[in-house]
């Protein structure tokens, strides 16, 4: 393409401009600044692993099949401690629209939860703590119980809801 | 593989072409004699041994009671006064013996580390060196989450996953109705017996995991073998013949189970059942633990399996004529309930 010597300047800012705006348009949160280095009383063990559609499966078996069904585009994983104590898994999952994350969030029953304001639904358990904010579906597991838990999953959740854009 | 006995590929070979052969033409012919007849008057045993006090005040179950109960069922199982007398039965001391642990769900809901450790005691007072003791899953990290320590010592039981270095799936291709696959070379190669250390959860495609859905960890492509219920491709693995020729005792993990939400670990969705199942037909252990997980899911107000859409129908093919894999007949299984 022949730009007269003039006018490049202008086709150069054009052209950041453009590239900025597309940027925008498809701009996706990575998986590493949606997780919380650090809330009250929790630590994050290093590394976050994430999965992209077809290495769901290697994560979680045949439950992967549903949250392809739904449209997930990526999976994201990491380890939490409460007090140096109680491991906590959290699971990311970034679903194509919120209807999606509300495919998956509904499809669970929900039995005897709590439903705190969290997100745009919420439902806390005795050791899980699951949500969805927008195209995100976030699920907290503990592996063991503690009264203090459940206060303690619901402050994660709110540093995850912060770190999470619509 | 380093440090690993193997089987020669000949022998392998000769293994998948007797198979091959006996379950075209006459799929009893191979099954396994420690497996019960699909048909005639025989019983198929399957033992629930069950502990109220397995978790004491604990978050795991103490490795103590643990041992009785096994001992428990295993005896109850072979009707002996030794505890020993079971493991001896089965295996031979210079056989390789592998375990297949089920690991995918972390460590909230996968085979208790305690109950391997026990049953690898077992088979070493039974004769097994601990170097020729295998405990496997698909992942070197699946394992370690689940709380075990890797382990390819020579002199010591082994720890590995099939995704370890040296290890991997074969290079031959086996086909079984709708399945096509490689297995494990942990499988193929290097046990000469195995033993099915899986897990009582509930699955949301499947329906019921236990004994024959355990079989998906031992093969290269389990995320193709989801459609239609998992069905038939659950009972079509498990005719494969390195699967049917090698699994001779299913020692299920039922300390903690999964009603609904399965095959992963979700807290609201598990209850301590404090049990363990011991059985050698893998289809009546399954149909055993469907019966538990409805019973589970009655009294938490829950669908059943059928009226949620995900029916265990491939319990039913695993033991129809073309299978002949097992009964699902529970007129046909003989069931019996031990505690301690």
């Amino acid at each position: 393409m022949n730009i007269p010597s003039f006018a490049r300047p202008t086709f150069i800012s054009a052209l950041l401009v453009a590239s900025a705006i597309a940027g925008c348009q498809q701009r996706s949160v990575s998986p590493a600044t949606m997780f919380p280095n650090s809330a009250p009383s929790w630590t994050m063990s290093p590394g976050v692993r994430t999965f992209s559609p077809d290495q769901l499966s290697e994560y979680i078996d045949g439950d992967a099949e549903k949250y392809l069904k739904a449209g997930v585009k990526n999976t994201s994983t990491a380890d939490y401690k409460y007090k140096d104590q109680i491991q906590v898994v959290v699971d990311v999952y970034t679903m194509s629209s919120p209807a999606s994350a509300k495919v998956i969030f509904d499809s669970e029953p929900a039995m005897d939860a709590q439903t705190p304001a969290l997100g745009d639904a919420a439902r806390l358990y005795a050791q899980s703590l699951i949500f969805r904010k927008g195209p995100y579906l976030v699920r907290m597991v503990a592996y063991q119980e503690s009264p203090q838990l459940p206060p303690a999953l619901l402050d994660l959740g709110h540093a995850f809801e912060s770190k999470l854009s619509r | 593989m380093t440090n690993m006995p193997e089987k020669t590929r000949r022998d392998f070979l000769k293994d998948c072409a007797i198979g091959a052969l006996a379950a075209g033409a006459a799929p009893l012919a191979f099954a396994r004699d420690v497996n019960p007849p699909s048909s005639g008057q025989s019983k198929s045993k399957v033992i629930i041994a069950r502990d109220a006090a397995l978790y004491g005040s604990g978050v795991n179950p103490e490795a103590a009671r643990v041992e009785k109960l096994l001992d428990r069922a295993m005896q109850t199982f072979s009707d002996s006064s030794d505890p020993v007398a079971p493991w001896k039965k089965l295996f031979k001391p210079n056989e390789v013996v592998g375990l297949k642990v089920n690991t995918i769900a972390g460590p909230g809901l996968s085979t208790h580390v305690v109950l391997v450790e026990a049953i690898c005691e077992r088979l070493k007072q039974a004769g097994i060196k601990p170097a020729n003791i295998v405990i496997w899953d698909r992942t070197n990290g699946e394992l370690e989450r689940a709380g075990f320590t890797l382990s390819n010592d020579p002199n010591r039981v082994r720890i590995v996953g099939t995704d370890s270095k040296d290890i991997g799936y074969d290079e031959n291709v086996l086909s079984y109705g709708v399945v096509k696959t490689r297995l494990s070379n942990l499988l193929t190669r290097t046990c000469d017996a195995m033993i099915n250390v899986p897990i009582l959860k509930n699955h949301s495609f499947a329906g019921v995991t236990l004994a024959l859905k355990n079989m998906y960890g031992v093969n290269h492509n389990p995320d193709k073998l989801h459609a239609n219920n998992c069905c038939p491709a659950v009972a079509d693995i498990n005719m494969l013949p390195p699967i049917r020729n090698k699994f001779r005792l299913i020692v299920a993990d039922a300390m903690t189970g999964c009603f609904e939400g399965g095959p992963m670990f979700k807290p609201q969705f598990s209850w301590k059942y404090n049990g363990i199942l011991v059985a050698t037909d893998p289809v009546a252990i399954d149909q055993t633990a469907w019966d538990i997980i409805e019973r589970k899911r009655l009294e938490r107000g829950l669908k059943t399996l059928q009226q949620a859409g995900t029916p265990p129908k491939y319990i039913a093919v695993a033991a129809n004529p073309e299978h002949q894999l097992g009964t699902d007949d529970p007129a046909r299984i003989a069931l019996q309930e031990v505690s301690l």
